[in-house]
C-alpha cells in the first residue's frame, strides 16, 4: 500500500501521528510528513485507523497493483 | 468596454427591495432566503445585505471552489463585523490557515491531549447532574450553555480557571452571543438594546477576569502543572517589566476561543437529544450500544468514544439538519469565476450549511432524521465533502470539529446511561430562533429527566 496526504486539508491534529508514528510525523511541523510512503503490511490496521480518523480526511491508502 | 459585456452576472434572488436590500428578510427567516436563492437561481445567486451583494454558492462544485480558495481570492476576516464588539479591538476573528495550523499545533486541541479532555468533559456532566433531583426538568438552551462554559474553560484554557467561574459567566457569555444582530452589516454599534447589553457583558466579563487576576497576583503561581493559560499569560512581561497583555485583552482572547466551540457544542448537545426523542428507535439503538460498549458505569475511555457509529450517526444527523451556523462568508479580494459567472473583488461570498446539508441529490429524503445515512456503504458525510458541511471544509474546515465530536459522545456517554429524558412541549415548539446571526434554540425549549430505576452492571442485556 502507499500513502498519501492532501496537505491542502491537513491542519496538523496528529491522530495520524498517535496512531502510527513510524509513518507519520508531525514533530514541530504544523502539517504531516510521511516518513514512510510504502509502509510494511504489518502496520496495515494502524495505517488504516490513522486514514480512518483523520479528522479532515487528508490521507489516502493507494493500493499498489 | 467590450470586457464588461463578456462577463455574465450571476442571477439576482427575488425581494429585497428596500434600502438594506435583504437584510430585514435576513434578520427574520434567514432559512427561507437562502433556500429561495438556491431555488430561483441555481448553484449561484445574489441577495443584497445593506448596500453590499452576497453571491450565495451552493452545491458540490461551487462549495469546492468557495473552500479551496485561499485566502489571497477569498478573504474572512472582514466578512463578520459583527464579531468585532464581541472579542474586542485587537483580538481578530480568524488567522490565516498557516497561523491556525500553529496555534492547533501549540494547544489544547491537538490528538494527544484528547484522552485527558475526554475525561475533563465527563466530569464536568457528572457535576451538572449531581444538582439533580431524581426527576425535574431543565432548559436545553441554559442547561448546555452552561455545560459547555464549563467543558471549554476547562479544556482550552485550564481547570484553575474553570474553577473560578460559575452560573454569571454563562449568563453573560450568553448576553455576548445574543448581541449578533445582522444590524451589525449596517453598524456593529448600533443604539439597539441587544448591543447595549453585548456591550455590558463583555463589560461584565473583563471585569470577572480582573478579579481572578487579581486573586492570582496576590497568591503565589502553584506548581508548574497546575499552571493554566491564565498564569502564561499573566507571566509575560514588556522589556520594561510590566505585564504585556491587560484583562480587557485577555479577556477578549478567552472569549474567542471559547466563542467557536460553545453555541455550536451546546445547541448540537440540545438537537441531539430532541430529535432523539422525537425517533425512539434511534434513541434505543444509542442506549443499546452505549450498554454494549460498557460506558455504563466505567469510565469514559477516549477509544469507547471512537467508537460509537450508532451515537456518532445520530449527532452527525443532528448537525446535518440544524447546522451551528446557517451562512458562512468572505470578501472576495479579486474577481473569480464560479460556473460561469462572474464574481467581483469586493463582493462577499456565503456558503450555506443550512441549504447544502439538505440537497436532495446528495441526502435522500433530506428533511428526515435518517442516521443510518452515515452507515456504510452509504457514508454520506464522507461521499458528500462538499455538501455535507456543518464544519465547512477545506482550508477553513472547523479546527474543533474532533473535540466537538469527542465531547458531544462524552455527554451523553454519562447522561444517557442514568437519565431517561421526555420532551416537556408539543414537538414542533423546539425550534431555533434564527433573529441573531448566533443561532440558539428558542425558548422555552424545556425537558423533563428522571433517574433511571437500576443501574444495570455492565455486561447485563436484560435492560429492556
Amino acid at each position: 500500500m502507499r500513502v498519501s496526504v492532501d496537505l491542502d486539508l491537513c491542519q496538523g491534529h496528529g491522530v495520524c501521528e498517535s496512531e502510527a508514528p513510524t509513518v507519520f510525523q508531525l514533530g514541530k511541523n504544523s502539517t504531516v510528513t510521511i516518513l514512510d510512503g510504502s509502509p510494511d503490511e504489518q502496520l496495515r490496521a494502524e495505517v488504516e485507523t490513522a486514514v480512518r480518523f483523520c479528522p479532515t480526511s487528508a490521507l489516502r491508502i493507494n493500493e499498489e497493483e | 468596454m467590450s470586457i464588461a459585456v463578456d462577463r455574465r452576472e450571476p442571477p439576482r434572488v427575488s425581494g429585497g427591495a428596500g434600502e438594506n436590500g435583504h437584510l430585514e428578510e435576513l434578520r427574520i427567516d434567514p432559512i427561507a432566503l437562502l433556500t429561495r436563492v438556491r431555488a430561483e437561481c441555481g448553484d449561484v445567486g445574489v441577495f443584497r445585505l445593506a448596500g453590499r451583494d452576497v453571491v450565495l454558492l451552493t452545491g458540490s462544485g461551487a462549495n469546492e471552489i468557495f473552500f479551496r480558495a485561499p485566502e489571497e481570492i477569498l478573504d474572512q476576516a472582514e466578512a463578520y463585523p459583527f464579531m468585532t464588539p464581541v472579542f474586542g479591538e485587537g483580538v481578530v476573528f480568524d488567522a490565516p490557515p498557516e497561523r491556525r495550523r500553529e496555534m492547533l499545533h501549540n494547544q489544547a486541541l491537538r490528538d494527544k491531549f484528547m484522552r485527558g479532555h475526554a475525561a475533563t468533559i465527563a466530569s464536568e456532566v457528572e457535576r451538572m447532574v449531581a444538582g439533580w433531583a431524581d426527576e425535574g426538568e431543565i432548559d436545553l438552551l441554559d442547561w448546555f450553555a452552561e455545560l459547555t462554559i464549563y467543558t471549554s474553560s476547562a479544556c482550552l484554557i485550564g481547570k484553575r480557571f474553570r474553577e473560578e467561574l460559575d452560573k454569571r459567566f454563562a449568563q453573560l457569555y450568553h448576553d455576548l452571543e445574543q448581541g449578533t444582530d445582522a444590524i451589525a452589516y449596517v453598524d456593529p454599534y448600533a443604539p439597539i438594546e441587544s448591543f447595549r447589553r453585548r456591550d455590558a457583558a463583555r463589560r461584565g466579563l473583563v471585569s470577572l477576569v480582573e478579579g481572578i487576576m487579581e486573586r492570582r497576583a496576590a497568591d503565589p503561581t502553584p506548581d508548574d502543572q497546575d499552571r493554566d493559560l491564565l498564569d502564561v499569560l499573566m507571566s509575560i512581561t514588556d522589556e520594561d517589566g510590566s505585564p504585556r497583555f491587560s484583562a480587557d485583552l485577555i479577556t477578549g482572547m478567552f472569549i474567542s476561543m471559547m466563542f467557536a466551540g460553545h453555541h455550536t457544542t451546546s445547541g448540537t448537545a440540545a438537537w441531539t437529544l430532541i430529535e432523539l426523542l422525537r425517533h425512539p428507535q434511534q434513541l434505543d439503538a444509542v442506549d443499546n450500544e452505549l450498554d454494549e460498549l460498557g460506558a455504563y458505569g466505567l469510565e469514559v475511555s477516549y477509544q469507547a468514544l471512537r467508537e460509537m457509529p450508532r451515537l456518532e450517526s445520530a449527532i452527525k444527523e443532528a448537525l446535518r439538519l440544524h447546522p451551528p451556523l446557517i451562512l458562512l462568508l468572505r470578501v472576495a479580494k479579486e474577481d473569480l469565476d464560479v460556473d460561469g459567472f462572474t464574481i467581483r473583488a469586493g463582493q462577499m461570498v456565503g456558503t450555506s450549511p443550512s441549504v447544502s446539508n439538505r440537497i436532495a441529490e446528495d441526502f435522500p429524503d433530506a428533511d428526515a432524521f435518517l442516521p443510518e445515512r452515515y452507515a456504510p456503504p452509504r457514508e454520506e458525510d464522507r461521499s458528500n465533502p462538499w455538501t455535507w458541511i456543518p464544519f465547512g471544509a477545506g482550508r477553513h474546515r472547523c479546527v474543533g470539529a474532533a473535540f466537538a465530536m469527542m465531547q458531544l459522545k462524552a455527554i451523553f456517554s454519562v447522561l444517557l446511561p442514568t437519565w431517561e429524558f421526555e420532551l416537556a412541549q408539543p414537538s414542533d415548539t423546539y425550534r431555533n430562533d434564527h433573529s441573531k446571526m448566533v443561532v440558539q434554540l428558542q425558548q422555552p425549549c424545556v425537558v423533563r429527566y428522571r433517574r433511571k430505576p437500576d443501574p444495570v452492571p455492565h455486561g447485563s442485556d436484560t435492560r429492556r
